[in-house]
């Protein structure tokens, strides 16, 4: 006897533009309707499925044979459309070319690799926060936000000197081209030839500081691990992912150290809470937003048949507030037990500079800890609008310094 | 359920009902025990669920793991292992694992 088949539901339809400039405004509620009409969602404007639920997020993270990244991880599918530059060997790879790339990278920035940097980053990070303690008024996002990872992470991956004023704006472009052909993408993506230009430039061997990452895997060049071309798309990725995030990052912390400031005060009287307190905005506010998937084959998620090659929009932040998952999801708690947030991605893919953002992200917040007795916000926010990347444009910021 | 008891630097010792298939990484988050941070959700990336154990049945150890421990913070030793590497089976039962005095 055949078993019966098994029953399959009709997936809710949405009509949420998630790339809208009022969606990133205030993503919350449409986050919770999203989470809340179902497991599996139709976006209809945009003809993909989104999940917006910790589950199936994390269900879908992790199965990278179903829900493929080698057809983009933005809207655009490459097996439709050529992607507007050449196809990252990790991000937008699947195993095994994936695993190769990877292992290269995850040596670059290991537990061990992190050891060597973890003096110098606090140095810079105690000499900003000295600075700007002192001056008391700051534009938290340009004076802290920026200025701490300009300071260490263009040094650290050996970029040349001339030029790094097109790193962030690189990176912009990089997080816009996921999403969707909107305002965002298209304006983006017009002013991105001479950041293209710089970096493709930089990225040789010749150009990169002796000691830096990028240096680093040249030599697994040398080694002839990969092709000279392949390191160069290998640092390609370091410039994409390893600058804008750390900002958003930081900017994050900051943002609600200076909004719950009883947890500023827990920092404070603990500054080895620091680490904690960047990981809980990791999760809080989800500097990564979205990744989207293409499934490689025919599959079922949350009781939804999916066809083979369509688009999945998964919602990072989202589901790094689903109540379903988290107790009091939306209370910043240095003290939570936040393993298992998504910010970082999970599964084959999960970022690889991870460590490096929690090194930067704990230096700052500890310097913070020790130099500054309160943050308070005295203006109003700024934000940002990327297509992936959540954050502020302007945090207006008074630091109360500390007796020295 | 096996069991599987935590230690802390210190002695105190934490018996805790394991489920099988999950990790000893995840068996410990579960239970609340200190000691265990697992920053990077165990995928084998941030050794910070590093652990002191010695047992029959434990399967062998992965290029990944051998050198993510080289970073651990605290000292590696010859029965360091990562937790999350682990999965929890019947043949654990029973089994105690020592913490480090750090994992980071
Ligand atoms: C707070 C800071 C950061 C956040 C929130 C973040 C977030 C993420 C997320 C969500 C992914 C998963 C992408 C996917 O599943 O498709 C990812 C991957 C990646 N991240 Fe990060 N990241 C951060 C910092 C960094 C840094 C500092 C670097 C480099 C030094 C970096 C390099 C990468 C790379 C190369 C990948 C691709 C990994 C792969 O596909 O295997 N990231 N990141
Ligand atoms: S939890 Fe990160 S290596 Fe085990």
């Amino acid at each position: 006897m055949t078993s019966p088949a098994p029953i399959l539901h009709e997936a809710p339809v949405s009509d949420l533009d998630p790339f809208s400039l009022a969606y990133f405004d205030d993503p919350f509620p449409h986050m919770e309707a999203l989470r809340e009409a179902g497991p599996v969602v139709r976006l209809r404007r945009y003809g993909c499925w989104a999940v917006a639920r910790h589950a199936e997020v994390h269900a879908v993270l992790s199965d990278w044979a179903s829900f493929c990244s080698s057809r983009g991880v933005g809207l655009a599918d490459f097996a439709r459309e050529t992607p507007w530059r050449p196809r990252s060997m990790i991000l937008e790879a699947d195993p095994p070319e994936h695993t190769r790339a990877r292992a290269i990278l995850a040596r670059v920035l290991s537990p061990a690799a992190m050891k060597g940097l973890r003096e110098r980053f606090a140095a810079a990070a105690d000499r900003l926060v000295t600075g700007l303690a002192a001056r008391g008024e700051i534009d938290g996002i340009a004076d802290l936000a920026e200025a701490y990872p300009l300071s260490v992470f263009p040094d650290a991956l050996g970029m040349p000197q001339e030029g790094r004023e097109h790193a962030l704006p690189y990176a912009a472009v990089v997080f816009n081209a996921f999403g969707p052909d909107n305002a965002l993408r298209r304006e983006a993506l017009e002013s991105s030839a001479p950041h293209l230009s710089w970096v493709a430039d930089a990225c040789r061997q010749e150009k990169l500081a002796p000691g830096g990452f990028g240096a680093q895997i040249h030599a697994a060049a040398d080694a002839g691990e990969i092709t000279r071309t392949e390191a160069e798309l290998l640092t390609r990725s370091l410039f994409s992912a390893g600058l804008d995030t750390t900002v958003n990052g930081i900017g994050a912390a900051l943002y609600c150290l200076g909004r719950f400031p009883d947890q500023y005060a827990r920092l404070r009287a603990d500054p080895a809470l620091a680490r904690a307190a960047f990981e809980e905005a990791v999760r809080f506010e989800s500097p990564v937003q979205t990744f989207f998937r293409t499934t490689a084959r025919p599959v079922r998620l949350g009781g939804i048949a999916l066809e083979e090659g369509e688009k999945v929009l998964m919602f990072l932040g989202s589901a790094n507030r689903d109540p379903r998952k988290w107790e009091r999801p939306d209370e910043y708690d240095i003290t939570r037990r936040g393993s298992g947030h998504v910010g970082f991605g999970n599964g084959v893919h999960m970022c690889v500079g991870q460590l490096l953002a929690r090194l930067e992200g704990e230096a700052i917040l500890q310097a913070l800890a020790r130099r500054v007795t309160a943050i308070e916000i005295t203006g109003t926010p700024e934000r940002r609008h990327n297509n992936t990347l959540r954050g502020l444009a302007r945090l207006p910021l008074r630091l109360h310094a500390a007796a020295a | 359920m096996p069991t599987i008891t935590f230690v802390q630097p210190d002695g105190t010792a934490t018996p805790v009902e394991a489920v099988e298939g999950e990790s000893l990484m995840q068996a410990a988050i579960n239970a609340c025990i200190d000691g265990i941070v697992a920053e990077c959700g165990g995928n084998c990336m941030c050794a910070t669920c590093h652990v002191y154990v010695d047992a029959a049945g434990l399967p062998a150890m992965a290029e990944g793991e051998d050198a993510l421990l080289d970073g651990a913070a605290a000292e590696r030793r010859p029965n360091s292992r990562l937790a999350c590497q682990i999965p929890v089976t019947p043949a654990l039962d029973g089994i105690t694992v020592d913490l480090p005095d750090r994992q980071l």
